[in-house]
């Protein structure tokens, strides 16, 4: 088992310096970013002077060899517009992506578990019939327009909820929270349900066709001849049969939230990660893009392993099995 | 003589079985029906507009941000309204749904053909070109779509054909994956076997023989991912990552309709929006109905 971790690890260690390498080159081929930075009437002597202060003038190899030393002790660069270490910055606007995507999915699960094996369990109800029309339409419709009609409806029209922005915040050990406030909250309410509805939809159905397999399985059929109610047996057999893929599922699916945020905080100029890569694509700023990348690049191969490793220890057939 | 006559009636009566099938759901008819009324208005574009959104000289200024119905100064009337640059807005959408199936589909077969090639490849040849391809293409899906579309359109830079090569990108690993399932159950076959023993090369016998046994569950997942690339360009476009200004899609026309939402000039974004959601349900529709009917363990 210990050998098959450590393999695993050496292989994503090289997966991660082949993405650093194909992020490096990828991003510094995008623009220019001197002529984002400094404006085009300064002379000639301050512009050579910045680009070699940035080193812009030392062949590709060379700045990512300097990029790969700073980065072994954690220093990812400053970011051209904001001057700050891009870490910091991006640590900074962590938290209010957390915000909204923990608000999502734990909205997503307690709605579309319930949900979902209902329309599992009675699968010919009207009920049910509606449950997946809505969840066709979470998976089609994209999520940028679902955030444009709630905007539309509930801050234009209604007039009930902010159409953008964090809200009044509260400082808890030196970070700043929205779900603190009542305003705060009203302000989380729509990016949240944005975000939330993709997952929704996948959970209905992930919940519904569990259910509807295990409702025709024998631990269903003694449970009933013990004469428990159908609402017992829903919720302590169903429920614990279908909950471990469920679990596995969510997992995995918690990482691409932090991709479909990218869309959510754009659309509600909500300060969070996602805007933050965003806005640093308009503006060419290397460092926080190539940060931002290697870091979402870390966290879905950490997923990975562990899923990896958690399924080896489960099963000991996949251990032995040669991977190259 | 005889067998020849007898191919081509076998092949068309399966593909009527397969249409008289598909017509036993009404939901699936209209579908396809308001599928096909889009591409043919799509197609007519230029026939039936009033303008031609894309010549900035025929644009009035004068008649930006007008609401639906309004009697423009050229003429006609703008019966959906018009955005900011004083575009028709019902001229903008059909040029725009002309632009999202475009670059949909030209994306969607690039992306069939080199998912399905490699796949293919990597289920046939086996081994250390299969464990390597494969590694690859796991790695890769288990990244989300969006954000390497994303990416490459930032690093790509704006046009068509940039975003289309992001959009094949981003998806040719769903083909890839899907063709390696079929074609390493299928290599294991007899009739794989008998063909290579004739002799004939692995090429032919990877693509004319294997290949096509492999074509029903490539087809359902071709038809989800053209939607999804259509969905995914209009993201993009939203984005502003997409297309270039002057040619709006119809993720552009919704971006550039947003700031003017909040001050309740609602047309400019949900005309486009809406004609963008038809489109991609009704995809979906006639997809899951495809799939169900090539789907074998439901095969009654």
């Amino acid at each position: 088992m210990l050998a098959f971790i450590i393999q695993r690890l050496l292989q994503a260690a090289v997966v991660m310096l082949v993405i650093s390498v194909m992020v490096f080159v990828g991003v510094y081929a995008v623009g220019n970013p001197i002529d984002v930075m400094i404006s085009p009437d300064v002379t000639q002597q301050i512009r050579e002077e910045t680009i070699r202060a940035y080193g812009f003038d030392k062949p590709l190899w060379h700045q990512y060899a300097t990029f790969l030393t700073k980065l072994a002790t954690g220093d990812f660069g400053r970011s051209f517009v904001y001057n700050m270490p891009v870490l910091q910055l991006i640590l900074s606007r962590l938290p209010a992506t957390l915000e909204i995507t923990l608000a999502a999915v734990m909205g997503a699960a307690l709605l579309g578990v319930p949900l979902g094996m209902y329309a599992g369990y009675a699968p010919n109800s009207i009920a049910a019939k509606t449950i997946m029309a809505i969840s066709v339409l979470g998976f089609s419709v994209p999520t940028f327009w679902i955030g444009l009609i709630l905007i539309f409806t509930f801050a234009v029209n209604l007039g009930l909820l902010p159409a953008g922005g964090r809200g009044e915040t509260v400082m808890v050990m030196g970070i700043e929270w929205s779900f603190l406030t009542p305003n705060g909250l009203k302000h989380m309410l729509l990016p949240s349900i944005n975000l939330a509805l993709f997952k929704l939809a996948l959970l209905i159905r992930l919940a519904r066709a569990g259910t509807r397999e295990v409702m025709l399985t024998d631990t269903v059929r003694f449970a009933r001849a013990t004469g428990q109610s159908e609402w017992t047996i829903l919720r302590h057999h169903v429920l614990r049969l279908i909950a471990i893929p469920l679990v596995t599922v969510f997992g995995l699916e918690f990482g691409s939230t932090l991709a479909f945020a990218v869309v959510t905080e754009t659309i509600f100029s909500w300060p969070g990660v996602g805007k933050l890569i965003i806005d640093s694509i308009s503006t060419l700023d290397r460092p926080v893009m190539v940060a931002y990348l290697m870091l979402v690049a870390l966290l879905f191969i950490a997923i990975n392993f562990t899923v990896d490793v958690a399924y080896a220890a489960l099963d000991p057939r996949l251990r032995t099995r040669k991977a190259t | 003589m005889t067998d020849r006559a007898a191919t081509p009636t076998h092949a068309p009566s399966r593909f009527r079985a397969f249409l008289s099938e598909f017509g036993e759901s009404p939901v699936s008819v209209v579908a396809a029906s308001v599928l096909g009324l889009i591409i043919l208005l799509a197609l007519c574009a230029p026939l039936i507009t009033p303008q031609d959104p894309y010549d900035l000289a025929k644009l009035v200024l004068i008649d930006a941000r007008r609401p639906p119905g309004h009697m423009g100064s050229s003429g006609f009337t703008y019966w959906l309204g018009t955005d900011a640059q004083g575009r028709d807005l019902y001229s903008a959408i059909l040029y725009g749904l002309r632009i999202s199936l475009q670059v949909g589909l030209i994306a969607g077969v690039i992306a069939f053909s080199l998912g399905a090639s490699l796949g293919t490849l990597a289920g046939f040849v086996g081994g250390r070109t299969e464990s390597l391809i494969m590694r690859f293409i796991d790695l890769q899906l288990s990244f989300p779509a969006i954000l390497l579309a994303l990416v490459l359109a930032a690093v790509l830079g704006q046009g068509k054909w940039q975003l289309i090569a992001a959009l094949v990108t981003a998806q040719y690993a769903y083909f890839a994956r899907t063709a390696h399932g079929a074609a390493s159950a299928e290599r294991s076959k007899d009739y794989v076997e008998a063909a290579l023993s004739i002799p004939l090369s692995s090429a032919r016998v990877a693509f004319r023989h294997v290949l096509p046994n492999c074509m029903a569950p490539l087809i359902v997942v071709a038809t989800v991912q053209v939607a999804n690339s259509i969905a995914l360009e209009a993201t993009l476009s939203f984005l502003g990552l997409g297309l270039p200004v002057t040619e709006p899609s119809l993720g552009m026309l919704i971006a550039n309709g947003f700031q003017y939402m909040l001050s309740g000039r609602y047309w400019i974004s949900i005309y486009p929006g809406v004609a963008l959601i038809v489109l991609i349900v009704a995809i979906n529709l006639v997809g899951d109905q495809i799939r169900d009917q090539l789907n074998p363990r439901l095969q009654r």
